[in-house]
């Protein structure tokens, strides 16, 4: 095996092949090279990212080498960026590492065209006006951005993409598409050819759940006006008919379909987050859709013809007590139906490519397959500009975490880091930046929060004590181990928006490093 | 900036170690003396030197602590370079511990890291007692469950069964998998110990043999068929060794074969790799949150600086970001953290006979013990020198080795047998000699 390819074995059991490729493409820009934007980086030169740009026009004091392992001794004085990306490039010789020595505030407001090369910009440490700029730029030059930050013992990661579409979301527990309470043609006919009583014991106990559940359904149904379990009391009785047909102790396929009996009761057609999707706006398609949403036209077609109200399905199946040979066999009956459910989308994926003026072989076959597959598991995340987040506050949403004793801290911190910049604002330092006048920050810093709670329409509720102290006593401090979460949560997003897999968080990522009740505010 | 603090490493870290503060440990105590008593005379074992071991050396360097150790037998390997960031290329083959000591005390000036590079069972268990906290980045329950029972084993207890604060070992303990993990603050006798909590680590699910001889149904069945049934069959009396290549293809070309008579789909050489040595996917994002967490804790434990994690921490970033804090109890009973198992004894008892007990103690179940009391060996398996230095205590009455204590503590290590899998293991042990002691007499009371 080749050098690279074992080097990131651990992570391509996750990514796979494509992931692991769309991140050796993807450009990212990092804003500051403080740890929070260092250790972001250092989690994806690891990975295998294709190129990094570090911008940061300070030079290397003595407190940044308490706190960033990207500087030594030897770095003082030089400039921050320098000695950073070549500790960088020393872990990853595959990645192209470069840096430019400037504030990023200057070429927000210099040169706002700068930002367009990249496919990914991490902006750290930021206030709350370069923020602001910031996102208008990348939101208008399409790329894609995710703001961290370290403050004390808390911190925040907010994304700011438009719209981020995922086929493959890889949910850990997401259930099977056996289609038990809807049998098709193939499948009864596989399950009919099998005989429940049959008298052979070995026969008996590998006999697969599904062709168990489906006779066992059909069963029911005759003697039941034609409908399922749906009462508690049915599902019951059902699960007892099942125990019945036991004829040994042993029967793990009986056991299994036992358990497995709520998969035959669970309701027919999409669920609600599906029909969401294809009822979005964005699914009556033009020539500047984009394929994601061409293929959405072609699902919301099938489902409501040849589906039958049902996505295409997607073929793979649990492992379950079977023989051999009825396994294998029900396998090809399910990636047969997968694959014919396929090619019928696909064609209508072609037409409709035809209908809006493109080339109807314009998005891969690979591509349809894997959207044909993951119907079920479709997630569109969309977020809203900062500014609009700012001018626009969720006075609602804000109380109800002020008076939740889960999110509290979480939300309060999140006022504060706002209450923060406005203080620096209008003081020209953080509050407890420096030793002197603690409580004279102390008692300003209050009377900021107080106006900005005002400002989100949240008058009545204020602030502890003990919370506007501590953020004080923080004194904009960016710790080590705080920096190290906070780049490290940045750097797990920034891999799921490249890769396109997994889901994005969809709110602000509010770090409570106290008692370590974080919470993700749904604010954007 | 006219009144800025004289130049410090350690500007950022001072904002909490020098100020007061309201949401802080009980005990916190800002200013210069706590900063340098930390730099002193806080000393932290880190065990493990791999994903989460490489971070935590590099966090907590940076977070304060110049007194640290590092425990690992491992050498540095291709797969681990993705994310354990101290090590390159050219250091493959190299012992871990030693590595990751070194790049750390070379980029962070002042900090000294002393590596190990052995089994944790190597070590004394008084090798673990000369910490202040123990940071586990480990990836097996066993090693897990091995330090829980030494760092459980220096407590005691009082005469009314209350922990001594004195002789609490506090460990903080982190564990990823892929895009999830958890961080969790383990301090015996007040929060629940690894062993109060095994249920959380559910034992991996083995194919039944039945299953792979004669009715496979996916990759992974013939791959486990060929290396459990068929390797066995054809190298008789050679070992299968995970880590030679050569032993690998073997069964790889031995699972392609299965499938292909069976019509099974599927086997690839990485899927061959992944459940033979059992792989759990591995990325440096994920260990870089739960390491910063346990040395977040670290620091709060050493330093009082803030509240600490009460007491178990999950993150999850499969479907968006989850996070949730839970807070589990003690399990009073538990035979690692509790008291202790109360053995009963008469006073002739020699120390082979209790040796030999303890094989057949149903909550002890241990073969192979080696029995210390406060410290002095009494009698070592291993090595010989030592086995030799205390064979000849076998035969005397453990009374007497006790100095004629009625009722004390002592330790056992030796190996337990948990599903079907040998594990080292270490139990504290309560002993009471009949007759000797008028608490006995009342818990016989009460017994019968």
């Amino acid at each position: 095996m080749a050098e690279p390819k074992t080097k990131y074995d651990r992570q391509l059991r996750i990514w796979g092949e494509q992931g692991q490729a769309a991140l050796e493409k993807a450009s990212i820009c990092l804003l500051n090279c403080g740890p929070t934007g260092s250790e972001t980086l250092k989690n994806l030169v690891l990975g295998g990212v294709g190129s990094i740009t570090i911008v940061d026009g300070s030079k290397v004091e003595f407190g940044d080498l308490g706190n960033n392992f990207m500087v030594d001794d030897s770095s003082l004085g030089q400039s921050k960026a320098k000695c950073v990306c070549s500790f960088l490039q020393e872990l990853n010789d595959a990645v192209k590492a470069k840096f430019i020595e400037e504030y990023p505030e200057a070429l927000i407001d210099t040169n706002p065209s700068f930002f367009s090369q990249f496919t990914l910009v991490v902006a750290t440490q930021l206030v709350e006006e370069s923020m602001v700029k910031l996102d208008r730029i990348c939101r208008q030059e399409n790329v894609m951005l995710i703001f961290a930050r370290s403050y004390g013992l808390t911190g925040l990661v907010r994304i700011s993409v438009k719209e981020h579409t995922v086929i493959e979301s890889k949910p850990d527990h997401f259930l099977d598409d056996l289609r038990l309470n809807n049998p098709w043609p193939e499948l009864r006919g596989f399950a009919e050819a099998i005989d429940l009583n049959v008298q052979d014991p070995v026969a008996h106990k590998h006999i697969p759940y599904v062709v168990i559940l489906v006779k066992m359904g059909d069963e029911w149904k005759t003697s039941h006006g034609g409908t399922l379990p749906s009462n508690r009391e049915q599902k019951r009785e059902f699960k007892e008919l099942l125990k019945a047909r036991m004829t040994a102790m042993d029967e793990d396929n009986y056991k299994e379909a036992i358990d497995a009996s709520f998969k035959l009761f669970a309701p027919q057609g999409i669920s609600s987050d599906l029909q969401q999707i294809i009822n979005d706006s964005r699914a009556e398609v033009g020539s500047s859709s984009s394929d994601f949403w061409v293929m959405v036209a072609a699902l919301k077609e099938f489902i409501a013809n040849e589906g039958g109200g049902e996505v295409p399905l997607e073929g793979s199946i649990p492992d379950m007590t079977s023989s051999t040979e009825h396994y294998v066999n029900l396998q090809k009956i399910y990636q047969a139906k997968s694959e014919a459910d396929y090619l019928v989308l696909e064609e209508r994926v072609r037409n409709i490519l035809k209908k809006i003026g493109r080339d109807p072989h314009s998005i891969p076959k690979a591509t349809i397959k894997s959207f044909s597959k993951n119907a079920r598991k479709l997630k569109v995340c969309r977020y809203r500009s900062i500014e609009d987040e700012y001018n626009n506050p969720s006075p609602a949403e804000l109380q109800k975490y002020l008076t939740d004793e889960d999110y509290s801290i979480a939300v309060g911190f999140y006022i504060l880091l706002r209450a923060v910049d406005r203080y620096a604002a209008n003081f020209n330092h953080f509050p407890g930046q420096f030793d002197g006048g603690l409580d004279e920050d102390i008692s300003r810093l209050k009377t900021t929060a107080v106006s900005l709670l005002n400002d989100l329409g949240c008058s009545g509720l204020t602030l502890t004590e003990d919370l506007i102290n501590e953020m004080c006593r923080f004194g904009a401090a960016e710790l080590h181990a705080v920096a190290a979460v906070i780049g490290g949560i940045a750097s797990q997003e920034v891999i799921k928006l490249i890769t396109k897999q997994f889901v994005p968080m969809t709110g602000t990522f509010a770090f409570n490093a106290i008692d370590h009740k974080s919470q993700l505010l749904n604010l954007c | 900036m006219a009144d800025a603090a004289p130049p410090s490493k350690s500007r950022d870290l001072d904002k909490l170690l020098l100020r007061p503060g309201n949401l802080v440990g009980p005990t916190f105590d800002p200013g210069v003396q706590l900063r340098d008593d930390l730099q002193e005379y806080a000393r932290v074992l880190v065990v493990g030197a791999g994903g989460l071991g490489c971070e935590l050396l590099k966090d907590l360097a940076l977070s304060g602590f110049k007194n640290l150790e590092v425990i690992d037998m491992d050498r540095i390997e291709v797969t681990n370079l993705n994310r354990q960031f101290l090590f390159r290329l050219e250091d493959v083959g190299k012992p871990k511990a030693e590595v990751a000591a070194k790049r750390v005390m070379e980029r962070v000036s002042g900090v000294n890291i002393v590596p190990h590079f052995c089994r944790i069972e190597d070590k004394d268990v008084e090798f673990y007692n000369d910490f202040s906290i123990i940071a586990l980045g480990l990836d097996s329950i066993e090693a897990r469950s091995y330090i829980n029972a030494v760092a459980c084993s220096f407590l005691e207890y009082d005469s009314d069964d209350n922990p001594r604060e004195e002789t609490m070992k506090p460990m903080v303990d982190g564990g990823t998998e892929g895009f999830k993990g958890h961080a969790r603050v383990i301090v015996p006798g007040v929060t629940p110990c690894f062993e109060c909590t095994i249920w959380l680590f559910p034992p991996q699910v083995k194919f039944p043999l039945c299953t792979l001889a004669e009715t496979p149904r996916n990759a992974a069945h013939c791959i486990e068929y060929a290396h459990l049934i068929k390797w066995d069959e054809v190298h008789s009396g050679q070992s299968f060794d995970p880590d030679n290549p050569d032993h690998m293809k073997w069964v790889y070309d031995e699972a392609v074969k299965r499938a292909q008579l069976f019509g099974i789909p599927g086997v690839t050489y990485s899927l061959t790799q992944g459940v033979v040595k059992n792989i759990i996917p591995a990325i440096a994002s994920t260990n870089a949150i739960i390491s910063a967490a346990c040395t977040l804790e670290t620091l709060k434990i050493a330093s009082g600086c803030s509240k600490t994690l009460s007491n178990y921490l999950t993150y999850n970033g499969v479907e968006g970001l989850h996070t949730k804090v839970t807070e589990f109890v003690k399990d009073k009973d538990c035979l690692v953290c509790g008291p202790g198992v109360l053995i009963e004894l008469d006073t002739t008892v020699t120390l082979k006979k209790f040796i030999d007990m303890l094989e057949e103690d149903p909550k002890v179940l241990m073969t192979k013990a080696s029995i210390t009391y406060h410290g002095k060996n009494l009698y070592m398996q291993a090595p010989p020198v030592l086995e030799e230095m205390t064979r000849s205590n076998l035969e005397l009455p453990l009374y007497d080795l006790m100095d004629k204590t009625p009722k004390d503590v002592l330790h056992a290590t030796g190996t337990i047998n948990k599903d079907d899998k040998k594990s080292s293991c270490l139990r504290k042990l309560r002993v009471v000699f009949k007759g000797m002691d008028g608490v006995t007499d009342m818990d016989m009371a009460g017994g019968a």
